[in-house]
């Protein structure tokens, strides 16, 4: 454990000497290293690229929509903006982000281990990423790609006069990055824990990882076939998904979907694991039912898989196997259920406060809910004859992977920059952006629910004049939203360089991470730490300095640990 | 690349730098199967449709240099066991011996394929606009690496298959991206295997590989047993498919 | 037409009451969790609220009950809505019998309709009040999507095969449809009008003038005689092919020993693909069609063989199965 103070912030701390953002320098040391927490910030710069590529493609639709009669773009260029929107968000931005960049910077702290398993697959894993955005930027700027994306066939493979092969080749190889980051968390959590760190003393956020794994390694190679058929059928003429020639396209839409259901669980799963770590840090109390909620995690990964179809529901498909799909998507909304009340019933006898971190954590837990209850709406069969295609499933999904992941993701930029940088970011400047980017984002998408019953459909570049008024209500929504996206990219940016003197532990938290310098050094810890307490326990740590008990208000039955 | 065992940096035990680089290899093994696992549905489902044209497609293709193909594949991975019991073992001039065959055999395998695909080429096979599955038929000339019986047989199964399937052709050009798509996939694995060979043989002829560390030997064995088991789905998959009596 | 700010399209269908029904039930279940979460995280924030610098929360990390509890009920209340989609949408894809179908082919970017006479339709759907109404859908390109609000239904319309939808109108009065699948450029433009009539007011539409009436039994018939399908399918029975007497709507016993209803698909796929579903004492010589006829001239042809229902079967060379049990 490092000598300096713990969680006191103040004008005695300073940095560490030696850490792992100046051990090494020059370009080289960055773009060659295999050390994680520089390979996090590799991928941070480029995520962030991406979110602002995806988030200007936003900006066109919500600026084009504000009139039913297309003033600004022409339809073809329209269409361009919705699927690179698409594209870039899921496979460039949503599906690394937290993965990528949390999760590599703090899986081996966590664990207390010197690095990943596989550091220099780790590297390789950001080189792939890179290439790929390369291929699917090229596709952008020569002409840019109109399929949706969801690539559906025959459309997007005969029909489509943009440049689908060079994003789909981007796509492919952009998978295999996502494939080896996974590789390498399951890995490194089953043989490199620390001596003392159990399963069952992991935090939540590993394990949230380890089942955001499963999926990564099992989904992503399906895709990854998927789009070389297509890819091979664009390019050569093959005809799997091409009804003129024989083939299906709903085999398209079976075989796509097989992975891009699951990945919806990639991009939420690691969002859940950081709330996890949020609320239990801010109530300064062990989550409650951590046994469940690890469980939980895993059968999201794996009921995940069976539920695929039920974005087939109205393609012709059986009813017999639409009613299946339908029950399995139900049961799959039974462990997020049992999250969110565990989160609710951590807050019960904690000691809360509110700092930024925090206020994501809360925010989630509305926005998510209200995502997540959504789901219920179209996995329901009778409703989803109506409401499937429409704004509503965009609402739905919004709610869940805006209100849900990148509200994790920001609270745990947040709550991790001081170990990452050394530094704290503004706390008072920081709440009023998190709360501009709560009512920012219902003004942009609560409405779309209305407009999805309604009947407008998606994907349209106009639309009846009577659907004027909320499409009005979420471009001005998008506006607000926008700053409350800039202004943490302003603040953490400049917090890093110029922000106060952290500490090892500023909050504090108990995870392992915590333990060591902020930044850490290169080799995270200078001796392996040997882990003697549960995960979360504010008790029975003197070196985080918390000393007032709350007496507890439920018999202290099961968890008393 | 570090050198005879040395732990790097971020392992604390040779067994724990082992085990992980084993459990990464057994993951990676399960995308594999993922990965061929996509386009094997594509294939399962398509034969059921078109039953007659895949059919059809399966029986232009060679059984025999099929099956000598596979039994290469075999002999390649027992040579390969044996090149990693030779590691486990300690007979350092065994571990080369072994992979060596190894490669040869993986070259054979190559240079069957590589036939297999040149007679697929003038036979107008190949996806795209000249593909014909009637082109021996109608080009006996053309054909003449086919002897005369074999010809004939193809004909008559064409004329059942058409009478069953007027888009035969069409639908023989799914089978045949799926050949091709298949095994060309295949082909890409085992090109790689055998690069990741030759780095195994250099790296044992200059007597690197000890039992006391053998991993790479251990995890390219794996890697080549597992594409090994790939030709094992494949053969019967597209060669064997409603064979008569040849 | 509608407030300012609705909420709900019109309830123009059958259907529809039961569809707002079960949205109106899950509208209501989210609020109740909505405001029960909101309101334990308020009030936990309140009264849980840190009071000093240094204090820590209290001990209790779990309770069997409360998980038990908050997993079996809303497992139940998933259930409850799982069920009730479930019912709504085997009705939905279950037509009724006696329909007024109508075909519906959807290409980039239109929609072409015809009504049972004949009467072609652009972009238009014209349908009388309280009638079933069946829609067999077809795309000649990419995937399409039918879709009307009011009605509360939508089906894909796939290339390559033929997707169904049923629905019954309750209201006069006109409402829009959209394609609901993206298909490139104008996916946005590719919608129109769905007018329900008085049934005498739809009978009058129906029979009115237009340019391009006419009766596609009569169309059909005439294809038939010309493609030369008369030569072998004679309605005696006695030629190369089954009689098609009384055909449409009943079952077929085939080569392999199944059998098949003979419904709009099994007649398409046998006018383009013969010798994949051949009936059972037939030899394969129908030559096969694919690429000799169009869309619409095989909804003609279908619409004539279907008018050989009343006709009766012959006792020998029919193409149907004795009726056994008087289910059609």
């Amino acid at each position: 454990m490092d000598a300096q103070s713990t969680h006191a912030t103040g004008p005695g701390l300073q940095l560490p000497e030696k850490s792992y953002l100046n051990e090494t320098t020059g370009i080289r040391s960055w773009l060659l290293t295999v050390d994680h927490k520089r390979i996090a910030l590799l991928y941070l710069v480029s995520v962030t690229f991406f979110f602002f590529v995806g988030g200007f493609f936003a900006m066109m639709i919500r600026l084009h929509l504000l009139t039913p009669s297309g003033y600004m773009l022409s339809p073809d260029t329209y269409n361009r903006m919705f699927t690179m929107h698409g594209v870039t968000m899921v496979f460039f931005f949503l599906i690394p982000s937290i993965p990528a960049i949390l999760g590599n910077f703090l899986i081996p702290l966590m664990v207390g281990a010197k690095d990943l398993a596989f550091p220099k697959i780790n590297l390789l894993s950001w080189y792939i990423y890179i290439i790929g955005g390369a291929f699917t930027l090229y596709s952008m700027i020569s002409g840019g790609l109109d399929t949706g994306w969801t690539f559906y066939t025959p459309f997007s493979t005969v029909y489509s006069n943009s440049a689908v092969a060079p994003a789909v080749i981007g796509v492919f190889i952009t998978g295999f990055s996502s494939i080896l980051t996974g590789l390498n968390f399951l890995v490194t959590v089953h043989t490199m824990r620390a001596p003392g760190m159990t399963w069952f003393r992991l935090p939540i956020f590993v394990w949230s990882h380890y089942a955001t794994s499963i999926v990564m390694i099992l989904g992503t190679p399906v895709i990854a076939i998927t789009l070389g058929l297509a890819a091979m059928e664009r390019l050569f003429g093959l005809g799997f998904f091409n009804p003129a020639m024989g083939g299906d396209p709903i085999l398209f839409q079976h075989l796509f979907w097989f992975y891009s259901h699951p990945a919806v669980y990639i991009m939420i799963l690691p969002s859940m694991g950081v709330i996890s770590e949020l609320i239990p840090t801010f109530a300064r109390k062990k989550i409650f039912g951590y046994e469940f909620v690890a469980a939980a995690s895993l059968a999201i990964a794996v009921i995940g898989f069976l539920v695929w179809a039920h974005h087939m529901f109205l393609t012709g498909q059986s009813t017999y196997a639409a009613i299946a799909f339908s029950f399995l998507t139900f049961l799959v909304a039974v462990p997020s259920a049992i999250k969110t009340f565990a989160w609710v019933a951590t807050l019960f006898g904690g000691s809360i406060s509110f700092d930024t971190p925090m206020l994501y954590a809360f925010g989630f837990l509305g926005l998510f809910l209200v995502g997540g209850l959504t789901g219920l709406f179209l996995g329901a069969l009778g409703l989803d004859i109506h409401i499937h295609d429409t704004y509503f499933v965009v609402a739905h999904f919004h709610y869940i992977m805006v209100g849900g992941a990148v509200m994790g993701y920001l609270g745990g930029l947040h709550f991790w920059w001081p170990k990452i940088t050394g530094r704290l970011y503004p706390e008072w400047m920081a709440r009023i952006a998190a709360l501009i980017l709560f009512v920012g984002f219902n003004l942009t998408f609560f409405p779309q629910f209305v407009l999805g019953y309604l009947g407008m459909p998606r994907r349209y570049h106009v639309y009846p004049p009577e659907f004027q008024v909320y499409n009005v209500m979420s471009t001005a929504g998008a506006s607000i939203l926008a700053i409350g996206y800039l202004a943490p990219m302003v603040y953490l940016t400049w917090a890093a360089f110029y922000g106060k003197v952290a500490g090892n532990n500023p909050w504090p938290a108990t995870g392992l991470e915590w333990t060591t310098a902020s930044p850490p050094p290169t080799e995270n810890f200078h001796v392996t730490p040997v882990v003697t307490w549960e995960a979360y326990d504010f008790h029975n740590r003197p070196e985080l300095e918390l000393d007032v008990p709350r007496a507890p208000t439920l018999a202290p039955a099961h968890g008393d640990d | 690349m570090h050198r005879t065992g040395e732990l790097y940096g971020q392992f604390k035990t040779l067994d724990q730098q082992k085990e992980t680089a084993s459990l990464g290899m057994w993951i990676f093994l399960v995308t594999e199967v993922m990965f061929f696992g996509g386009i094997m549905m594509a294939y399962t489902l398509n034969r059921h449709v078109y039953f007659h044209a895949f059919a059809m497609g399966s029986n232009t293709l060679s059984l025999q240099l099929g099956g000598f193909n596979t039994v290469v594949l075999l002999a390649s991975s027992f040579t390969m066991a044996m090149a990693v019991w030779s590691a486990q073992t300690g007979k350092k001039k065994l571990i080369t011996i072994f992979l060596s065959l190894t490669i040869l055999l993986g070259f054979v395998f190559f240079g069957v394929k590589y036939v297999e695909y040149a007679q697929k080429f003038h036979h107008h096979l190949i996806p795209g606009k000249n593909f014909n599955i009637f082109f021996c038929r109608d080009n006996p000339s053309k054909c003449d690496d086919l002897s005369a019986k074999d010809l004939e047989e193809e004909n008559k199964e064409l004329e059942e298959a058409s009478a069953a399937d007027p888009d035969l052709n069409a639908h023989a050009q799914l089978y045949y991206s799926a050949y091709f798509g298949m095994t060309g996939l295949h082909a890409l694995h085992m090109v790689i295997g055998a690069g990741l060979l030759f780095w195994l043989l250099r790296e044992s002829v200059a007597g690197r590989f000890t039992p006391q560390w053998n991993t790479p030997v251990d995890l390219v064995g794996l890697y080549w047993h597992f594409v090994d088991i790939v030709w094992i789905y494949l053969f019967p998959l597209l060669y064997l498919i409603d064979r008569h009596k040849n | 037409m509608q407030s300012p700010l609705p909420f709900f399209p019109e309830q123009a269908s059958s259907i529809a009451n039961n569809v707002d029904a079960l949205f109106a039930f899950v509208v209501l279940t989210c609020l109740f969790f909505v405001v029960l979460v909101v309101s334990l995280v308020t009030f936990a924030s309140y009264r849980y609220r840190r009071r000093s610098k240094g204090e820590v929360g209290d001990t209790v990390a779990g309770n069997l009950v409360l998980e038990i509890g908050w997993t079996v009920i809303p497992l139940l209340i998933a259930i409850v809505i799982f069920a009730w989609g479930a019912v709504i949408y085997v009705n939905f894809r279950t037509a009724p019998k006696d329909t007024l179908d109508i075909y519906v082919v959807g290409k980039q970017w239109m929609w072409k309709l015809q009504q049972p006479n004949g009467r072609k339709e652009i972009n238009e759907l014209h349908v009388p009040v309280g009638r079933d109404v069946r829609l067999i859908m077809g795309s000649e390109d990419v995937v399409h999507d039918f879709f009307v609000p009011a009605f509360r239904v939508k089906m894909d319309v796939v290339p390559g095969r033929y997707n169904t939808l049923w629905f019954r109108p309750t209201r006069p009065g006109k409402y829009r449809f959209y394609c609901s699948q993206y298909c490139g450029t104008n996916h946005a433009l590719m919608g129109g009008w769905v007018t329900v009539q008085d049934p005498a007011e739809y009978a009058a539409w129906l029979s009115g003038e237009s340019g391009t009436t006419t009766d596609p039994v009569s169309t059909g018939e005439k294809l038939f005689s010309e493609l030369a399908c008369n030569t072998c399918h004679l309605a005696n029975g006695s030629g190369r092919a089954p009689s098609l007497n009384s055909v449409y709507g009943g079952k077929v016993l085939l080569a392999d020993g199944s059998t098949v209803t003979v419904d709009d698909g099994y007649i398409r796929e046998s006018i383009l693909q013969p010798n994949a579903k051949i009936v059972a004492g037939y030899q394969p010589v129908m030559p096969p069609f694919q690429g000799l006829v169009t869309e619409e001239q095989i909804v003609n042809l279908t619409a004539y063989i279907k008018s050989l229902q009343s006709q009766p079967p012959p006792a020998k060379g029919a193409g149907v199965l004795p009726v056994t049990t008087g289910k059609k």
